[in-house]
């Protein structure tokens, strides 16, 4: 009788979504396997994040407030009074952060490894879009606590973006929805946060993974081996198995490390000695301290800006850029800037964390 | 107008600024290239708050400063510089005129020499001791700052040390028989660490206490007054306390009794009782009722503080676990308030008001322990959480590490017991 009805349920929506023909398709689904196949699990890794972060998320939205006078304590009762809120916002915080990481990870990994060439440019660019989106994710849910930190933080950031030539006062004007961080700046990082920037990356996401799943993943340039292995299940249990030990890890953070709820941003204090944007961020904003204030008559801080605004776009251009790769050749000038690039992060992102005063 | 009048005024009007410009100040000019004492006045004048007011040296020394000629210089209206004992009235011919402070600042008081005047320094300038301070030993002479500007020498952080220049030279007050420790003693107060430590400028220096320009030291009658100042509760419950008609009767200065004067200490429990360090002993013998009362009160506050303490030491244990106890601590505040509140009641000594104050403290500090144990057990949860979670996820993952192993070799074809081997197509 069950089996009857399980069937009749199955093949009701079997006719409906195919999922026959889905379940056909996944099935032949085949990942190539060579010795640098390892780096293929950060994209699975990414996206099992994402997930923790739509759901963490949305039982934050339970609780949390988004007015000024209302969203630190809000944040306080979720860490104190709601049961087990203070694992569900930890494991937000500390999962977010990881995915940023991971996130570098993939991008730098698929960079090397030139899977962005013909026919997966567009697999990069979206990559690369939705790295772009995660850091205003972060961006924007960092000031959400309403902590002194995150409030002087995102000041120094929005002042940067004020700093830019022709638009950066009406930028920032736009940014904070007024000339200083108000209810009105709260907001609207809110609703980025919360409503437009999930849509957008969502969206992304899924053009991403259609991308991935209708090209396959890419094999390096100059690898011979022939192996493959079926995608479902074998590559799923495998990617399984890191996503298991990430949740190890982001429970022992979240248990020795819970994220910090930091005192009430009070406007009317001074910026605190030493205020850094997440760290993420911080190789571009060290950068922005230690260039010269003048670089032939121009403002030393502003070229730096549109330095990376050009460097982002170029970054985002590499598949059309990188033309031997894209005919199947090695390219070693592409992976000697890439790794020039990696390594200016990582030293920058250090420096910044060591240098007193930086 | 014909074209030339027009070139007139336009050549007026361009060289009119150059000619300001160049307006010389001929005591500026030759003292500048003067040396030693007689070159400094030039320097320091450049940051005078005298300066800011366009004050030049004439205004106070007299002269014509508009020739290089000495003798023309030093003219009828030349003062020159004043003697030590002409000091005050010669600065006091400005600030102690009403209508010339209005023409600069209003704001500033003008009764500043006649305060002078009475005061100790004051009083013995007038007998022809020229050793005391007069308005140049505290303001300095030409480099004279607003007391706003930290750098003055009447900033709040300065004083001890102007005032010190003098009172912590033991030469100088033998002369006048009094110690040369207050400054030391005081930079060992409670209120130099308030000073220097937490940077609060309301706490009081040596002025605040004896008067600036009317210093005097504070006699026994009216140093419960000069406290009271700052701490009116303190004094307050103090005159209604038992000790007040006590102290009177044997001519005993109320707070400084008890706290000194200088070299005040942080006020604390250990003050009071019958042990070491309490100053009930000085006037209660053993077996007096003052001694009992004494003992009593510190077994109160004691107990009390033991509390607070044990409750803190909880909340603390939970904090660094990390578990969230910011409504926990503020609650704690409150607690430590009613410590501070019993503390400040002992001056009244009314002990049912403190015993009502401790217990009213101790209802409050039990739903703070409440809350700790329960952070701290909610620690431990966490923890043990975590350890099944991870035992769970471990196994999960092992179980997905063999199973991955066995489909590898399976789809090598290598097989092994029990396993079915790859599919066929």
């Amino acid at each position: 009788m069950a089996k009857s009805i399980g069937r009749t349920v199955w093949e009701f929506l079997d006719e409906r979504f195919l999922i026959s023909t889905l379940l056909g398709f996944a099935g032949k689904k085949t990942v190539p396997e060579h010795r640098r196949s390892f780096w293929y699990f950060f994209g699975g890794i990414c996206l099992f994040l994402t997930g923790i972060q739509v759901a963490t998320g949305g039982l934050l939205l339970l609780y949390y407030t988004p007015q000024v006078g209302a969203a630190h304590e809000s944040i306080q009762l979720i860490m104190g009074g709601v049961k087990f809120g203070w694992l569900i916002r930890s494991v937000h915080s500390w999962t977010a952060n990881i995915l940023i990481g991971m996130l570098f990870v993939h991008m730098f990994s698929t960079f090397f490894l030139k899977a962005y060439r013909k026919p997966r440019e567009l697999t990069w660019v979206s990559g690369f879009l939705l790295l772009v989106l995660f850091m205003a994710f972060g961006f924007s849910g960092y000031l959400l606590p309403w902590n002194e930190l995150s409030y002087f933080a995102t000041r120094v950031g929005t002042d940067i973006a004020g700093s830019l030539p022709l638009v950066g006062k009406g930028l920032k004007t736009f940014i904070l929805g007024g000339p200083e961080i108000s209810q009105a700046t709260l907001s609207r990082f809110f609703w980025l946060h919360v409503a437009f920037l999930p849509i957008v990356a969502l969206a992304l996401v899924a053009v991403h993974v259609l991308l991935v799943q209708i090209l396959g993943m890419s094999k390096p340039i100059g690898e011979k081996g022939t192996r493959e292995i079926p995608f479902f299940p074998d590559f799923l249990y495998k990617d399984a198995l890191g996503w298991t030990l990430i949740l190890v890890l982001v429970g022992v953070l979240c248990v020795f490390l819970p994220w910090e709820v930091g005192a009430k941003a009070d406007p009317f204090v001074p910026t605190p000695l030493g205020i850094k944007p997440e760290w993420y961020f911080t190789f571009m904003f060290s950068t922005l301290k230690i260039v010269p204030a003048h670089i032939l008559s121009l403002e030393g801080e502003k070229l730096a800006i549109l330095g990376f605004l050009a460097g982002g776009l170029l970054w985002m251009l590499v598949p059309f850029l990188d033309r031997r790769a894209g005919r199947g050749e090695r390219s070693p000038l592409f992976s000697w800037i890439g790794l020039a690039l990696a390594t200016y992060i990582v030293v920058m992102t250090v420096l910044t964390y060591t240098v007193p005063k930086l | 107008m014909t074209i030339r009048p027009i070139r007139f005024l336009a050549a007026a009007a361009l060289f009119a600024p150059l000619l300001a410009f160049g307006q010389k100040n001929g005591c500026i000019d030759c003292h500048s290239q003067l040396d030693g004492e007689l070159k400094a006045p030039v320097a320091s004048f450049a940051t005078d708050v005298h300066r800011e007011y366009n004050l030049s040296c004439p205004d106070c020394h007299g002269g014509n400063p508009n020739t290089d000629d000495v003798a023309l210089a030093k003219d009828k209206s030349f003062r020159g510089a004043p003697a030590k004992g002409q000091v005050p009235r010669f600065c006091g011919g400005c600030h102690a005129d009403a209508a010339a402070m209005r023409a600069f600042n209003p704001a500033l008081r003008t009764d500043q020499l006649s305060q002078y005047e009475t005061s100790r320094h004051g009083q013995l300038l007038k007998t022809g001791d020229t050793k005391v301070a007069v308005c140049t030993d505290c303001h300095g002479v030409h480099g004279i700052l607003s007391a706003r500007l930290p750098k003055s020498t009447t900033f709040p952080w300065n004083i001890p040390q102007t005032c010190g220049r003098c009172h912590a030279d033991k030469g100088l007050m033998e002369r006048y028989k009094i110690p040369a420790d207050q400054r030391d003693e005081y930079m060992a107060s409670v209120h130099a660490k308030a000073l220097f430590e937490k940077k609060d400028l309301s706490a009081p220096v040596c002025n605040d206490c004896h008067g600036n320009h009317g210093a005097f030291p504070p006699s026994v009658s009216s140093v419960a007054s000069v406290c009271r100042q700052c701490h009116p509760s303190a004094g307050e419950l103090f005159s209604k306390g038992p000790h007040k008609k006590a102290f009177d009767e044997i001519g005993a200065g109320e707070c400084e009794a008890c706290h000194g004067n200088h070299k005040i200490g942080p006020p604390s429990s250990a003050m009071i009782g019958t042990g070491s360090g309490a100053v009930c002993v000085e006037c209660h013998d053993q077996g007096s009722r003052g001694f009992d009362v004494a003992a009593e009160l510190r077994r109160t506050l004691d107990g009390f503080t033991a509390h607070y303490g044990e409750v803190a030491g909880l909340l603390s244990l939970a904090k660094r676990k990390g578990v969230e106890v910011s409504d926990a601590e503020f609650r704690l505040q409150d607690v430590h308030t009613v410590i501070v509140s019993a503390e400040n009641l002992t001056h009244g000594l009314d002990t049912a008001e403190i015993d009502k104050t401790v217990a009213d403290g101790e209802k409050e500090l039990l739903g703070v322990r409440a809350s700790a144990v329960s952070a701290v057990k909610e620690a431990s949860f966490r923890r043990r959480g975590l350890v099944v979670a991870t035992v769970l996820l471990a196994l999960f993952a092992v179980a997905l590490a063999l199973k991955v192993k066995r489909m590898g070799r399976a789809r090598r074809g290598e097989g092994s017991p029990g396993d079915p081997g790859p599919k066929a197509p």
